[in-house]
């Protein structure tokens, strides 16, 4: 049976990891291997896990244990794994701030407010997610509007249901799951409404969720307007034209006592705002280095806070390597400095880290703006030469590009920019390289 | 007769009123429809105590306002809800708006208002280097300030509860009759009797005005649209912008609210629907084409929460406050724009009126003026939080994320009145951010059914007709 | 011999969702052809998912005495996918107490389907004194 049994709280530690979710107890246990000794894990919730409590549908843990786990059921492994090493999880417990010298300003049940020293500090803080007000769906505020995340939550956790009759925004994963988990529990999902022309989740979601319960999907399509004094009685849909501008000559109406809004998950980078580390803009976490480490020396983050992933085996990966250099910066081991900047060009949003070292191995995560069949995959020196490229079988936004860097890719390349492209098999610039072989 | 005064309606006016009133040795009673004070225009209001030299002087929201103007700092004090006199700029950006300039200087110069004056471009720009080159001239006046609505409505509630008042919420009045030399007041689950009754309810004055049978006036609802924007923007403008004013309306505002948040709108339109709250995609870039000439860099993809509420004015635009054709029966009535600003000089008039309809009005040397002051985690220092949780184990706990909130506040929400979700919003800002409840929404709802021992299934967001969860029926066909 | 109908299936083992066919008699029978697959993965998914649909089954039961009100609980293998509605109704009466351990079995063989319903977690029961 596996349970955290409350600790006393030390008055330092080696490592602070702000959240227990899977990357949070992920990077405790590397923090460890990487010369930690003292390390201590803040959860806002009663029981370490994360997200992945309430996320019951299996799918985790295919790459990492070659298994297809719930969500509990890979959340408890990490736990498992993180009190076999006698690591302090707290849970019930909030960070409130983190300070220059990284003093946590810590809220516990036991202690109230206190004060505790990390030499290093790791944010695994995970994500929210984007809510009505942000698309700034226009109508009435009446009570049955809910994101699909909390609609999860109260189903799977609480036993109850957000209402009769549901409308679905957004064709995410979660979005998905929760079409097929509400029907599951009687409750009618009327349809779910995507604005974009193609769907947005998984194609094993779109036919174990929607096709399944022949629940419809309206691609091209938006909410605009919520209607309902006291309770949503029903919301108008419109399509949307090429620029994603409703038309709403040819708006209809769906009666409806549930709206789940799924547009989309933020990183909760409240605290990195309030420690002033320099966040990218388009990923909306912080700048991060090989080696996980934001801009402030000895403050590290992984998973989610950094940039959304769809997959947790590769929190995990991530989190692994920040924690391990968490270690690294407490016993004085990091490696050298790293010495490119990689930059997402051509269909590329984003790649994180933003830094690599060309004299060590990395994993670079980057997500493609849009889907393109076959594609090369490239990096491109200040001067526009290739100086790496790989044919992939695809790429498409929703599903993260992993592009593993090895010495032997950059031994001989000097420079301190690195664009990242994703261009169509029959880019013209193919003629121009014609007779340089990729490595 | 149950009560000397009843108060209908439990808005900031009428709240006001009743604290006033429990000064006084009297039997004091409010209804209000709702299931908590401040439920109608008064929480969607847009929280700014005007300078006292907007309204003109030859009206009653003239008057009114500037007297209301100078008793917030002494209500604020003694009951600890956040007030901070901002100060404004009324800003042209054509020479023909100079006139309406000129209009509110000499207004103030008729009321006595000190320091309002008109400023330059130069001036302008040192205050405020976000505001946009283009405008020309600007009223700068000091005496404006910024307050929740809803705090402030809660606070003289309680103070007034706290004092004696019977406040019965959930009470919506249906009939009135005249009853030996005062009223009966039925409610769906209650008879009522008063000697003197005021009418305090804000879009339903006239109705109730009707069932007194002195229906003089309609109330022609005019309703604002107001866009809360992130907090990131904080610090962008500090002082309320106003454009320059047109006859009906203050025009869109921005407004930096007590809290931090910078808040633009209201729209005003009028609408024949006295239940219509919806925000509209009209709304939304009326307001920010507005606001988008008064200053760069505030666009809708900073908005955070939107929302809409109903003012009441009524026909003649002018406040409509004292006695009718009935004995008894006074009116507080046609609210709009001064009427936060005015509410505790209404409450003023309308004891002195009260005593010259024949009340009589002996003070109570127990009345207790203060409320003790609210805890506020998020605003308070590192030691004062620390010494605040060790000494009561209920803050130790954080249920807004966004916000800051601690369990122990939304106790404290809900011991002082709150019995929604809604309410413990108004009352501790748990899920105004930018989360907009994603976090604290269940654990408030544990809190408000543990507090009143019910499931969560009872629990509303604002009421009766607003629930939340289900469970599923159990005669129910399965799928 | 009679009618050969074409059946539509999604391709879930990749991204590029490739639209299959499958031509065979009405009543599912005798598969004839299957088109449409860029890979054998997803020939192999197209008969699969036509003769014999399975689906691993996720939902969570009424638990007393733990922390949250509800288990989740998954198949231990996927279940035939025309049994998923019911079992998820069977589930709806049960209710278990805590402590319950991850992978004990809720139901063993639910509605003879080949599989169990198995905790997908840890519940420990919440002790007097615990929130």
């Amino acid at each position: 049976m596996i349970t955290a049994a409350p600790r006393h709280l030390r008055a330092s530690y080696d490592v602070v990891i702000v959240g227990g979710g899977p990357a949070g107890l992920e990077a405790a246990v590397a923090a460890q291997a990487g010369g930690a000794t003292h390390v201590l894990v803040v959860d806002r919730e009663a029981e370490a896990g994360g997200i992945l409590l309430q996320c019951i549908h299996s799918g985790f843990g295919l790459h990492r244990f070659g298994a297809e786990l719930t969500g509990p059921e890979y959340a408890q492994r990490a736990l498992a794994q993180a009190l076999e090493h006698d690591i302090d999880i707290v849970t019930d417990a909030y960070v409130l701030d983190i300070d220059a010298q990284n003093r946590v300003k810590l809220m516990t049940t036991t202690e109230g407010v206190s004060l505790v020293d990390a030499r290093a500090v790791v944010l695994a803080m995970g994500a929210r997610e984007r809510t009505r007000a942000a698309i700034r769906i226009p109508g009435t505020r009446p009570a049955g509007v809910f994101t699909a995340g909390l609609a999860q939550r109260l189903v799977n956790l609480y036993g109850v249901l957000p209402g009769r009759r549901a409308v679905i925004l957004g064709s995410g994963d979660i979005g998905l799951i929760m079409a097929r988990r509400l029907t599951l529990e009687g409750v009618e999902v009327a349809g779910v409404f995507e604005i974009m022309p193609h769907a947005n989740g998984l194609n094993r979601n779109i036919v174990q969720c929607l096709h399944d319960f022949d629940i419809p999907l309206h691609l091209s399509t938006t909410i605009v307007e919520i209607h309902g004094a006291r309770r949503v009685n029903k919301v108008t849909v419109a399509p949307v034209d090429a620029a994603l501008q409703p038309c709403l000559d040819r708006a209809w109406e769906a009666p409806c006592d549930t709206v789940l809004v799924s547009i989309g998950l933020i990183p909760e980078n409240e605290l990195s705002q309030q420690m002033r580390l320099r966040l990218d803009p388009v990923t909306r976490g912080p700048v991060v280095t090989s080696a996980m480490e934001c801009s402030r020396n000895g403050v590290f983050a992984c998973g989610n806070v950094v940039h959304i992933h769809d997959i947790v085996d590769f929190v995990s990966s991530e989190a692994a390597l920040a924690g391990f250099s968490a270690g690294q910066f407490v016993t004085g081991a990091l490696p050298p400095p790293d010495n490119v900047r990689l930059l997402p060009g051509e269909n590329v949003a984003y790649c994180v880290p933003h830094t690599i070292a060309t004299e060590r191995e990395h994993t670079v995560y980057l997500r493609a703006r849009r889907l393109l069949d076959a594609p090369t995959l490239r990096l491109v020196d200040g001067a526009g030469a290739i100086v790496y490229e790989k044919r992939l079988r695809y790429v498409f936004p929703a599903e993260m590009v992993n592009l593993k860097l090895r010495p032997a890719i950059l031994q001989h390349f000097h420079g301190d920019v690195l664009r990242v492209e994703l261009v169509r098999h029959t880019d013209p610039r193919d003629e121009s390289t014609q007779g340089e072989a990729a490595p | 007769m149950d009560y000397d005064v009843l108060i209908i309606g439990g808005g900031i006016v009428g709240c006001a009123i009743a604290r006033e009133l429990t000064r006084y040795q009297l039997r004091v009673a409010l209804c209000e429809k709702e299931v908590e004070v401040g439920f109608g225009a008064t929480k969607a209001n847009s929280g700014i105590i005007h300078g006292g030299h907007h309204a003109a002087p030859d009206t009653l929201k003239g008057r009114l306002e500037w007297e209301g103007n100078q008793l917030w700092d002494a209500l604020a004090q003694e009951l600890h809800f956040g007030f901070r006199r901002v100060g404004e700029l009324t800003v042209a950006l054509h020479a023909e708006q100079l006139p309406a300039l000129d209009k509110l200087l000499h207004h103030a110069a008729i009321k006595g208002v000190p320091g309002v004056e008109l400023w330059s471009p130069e001036r302008i720009r040192r205050a405020e280097p976000a505001l946009s080159p283009a405008i020309i001239a600007a009223v700068y006046a000091p005496t404006t300030g910024v307050v929740n609505p809803y705090e402030a409505c809660y606070a003289l509630a309680e103070s007034a509860v706290r004092n004696g008042l019977a406040l019965l919420t959930g009470f919506p009045v249906e009939r009135l009759h005249r009853y030996n030399d005062g009223w009966e007041v039925i409610t769906p689950s209650v008879r009522l009797t008063s000697r003197y009754l005021i009418n305090a309810a804000g879009l339903y004055a006239d109705e109730i005005a009707g069932l007194a049978g002195v229906r003089t006036f309609t109330i022609q609802p005019r309703k604002g649209e107001e866009y809360l924007l992130d907090k990131r923007l904080q610090g962008l403008v500090k002082h309320v912008i106003f454009p320059c004013p047109s006859p009906v309306s203050k025009g869109i505002l921005i407004i930096p609210t007590y809290d931090g948040t910078l808040m633009v709108g209201p729209t005003a339109e009028d609408t024949p629907d006295r239940a219509d709250l919806r925000t509209s995609t009209h709304g939304a870039q009326t307001v920010f084409a507005a606001v988008g000439q008064l200053v760069a860099g505030i666009s809708d993809k900073d908005v955070i929460a939107q929302f809409a509420g109903l003012r009441a004015p009524a026909s003649g635009e002018d406040f409509i406050i004292g006695p009718t054709a009935q004995p008894g029966f006074l009116n507080a009535a046609g609210i709009q724009s001064p009427g936060l600003t005015a509410a505790p000089a209404i409450a003023r008039l309308m004891v002195e009126l009260l005593r010259q309809e024949g009340l009589t009005l002996t003070p109570r040397d127990d009345f207790v003026a203060t409320l003790p002051r609210p805890v506020h985690f998020a605003t308070m220092s590192t030691q004062e939080q620390i010494a605040l949780t060790l000494r009561d184990p209920r803050y130790r706990r954080i249920v807004c994320r966004c916000e800051y909130v601690t369990e122990g506040e939304v106790l404290d929400a809900i011991a002082r009145g709150a019995a929604t979700l809604d309410g413990i919003k108004f009352r501790t800002r748990a899920g105004m951010g930018r989360c907009q409840g994603g976090f604290c929404t269940v654990r408030c709802m544990e809190l408000l059914a543990r507090a009143g021992g019910m499931a969560l299934t009872d629990v509303t967001k604002r009421g009766p007709g607003s629930w939340l969860v289900r469970t599923r029926d159990a005669q129910k066909e399965e799928p | 011999m009679s009618e050969i109908h074409t059946f539509h299936y999604l391709c879930i083992g990749c991204p590029l969702g490739c639209r299959l066919e499958v031509d065979a008699e009405p009543e599912r029978q005798s598969v004839v052809e299957v088109r449409g697959f860029a890979c054998r993965r997803g020939r192999e998914y197209a008969l699969q998912e036509h003769t014999a649909p399975r689906r691993i089954v996720t939902t969570t039961v009424a638990i007393t005495g733990a922390r949250w009100a509800r288990l989740p609980v998954r198949s231990s293998a996927p279940a035939p996918k025309d049994k998923v509605r019911a079992i998820c109704n069977a589930l709806r009466e049960l209710r278990v107490s805590a402590p319950v351990a991850m992978g004990d079995i809720i139901v063993s063989n639910i509605l003879d389907s080949g599989v169990d319903i198995v905790a997908s977690r840890d519940m420990a029961a919440l002790l007097p004194g615990d929130s």
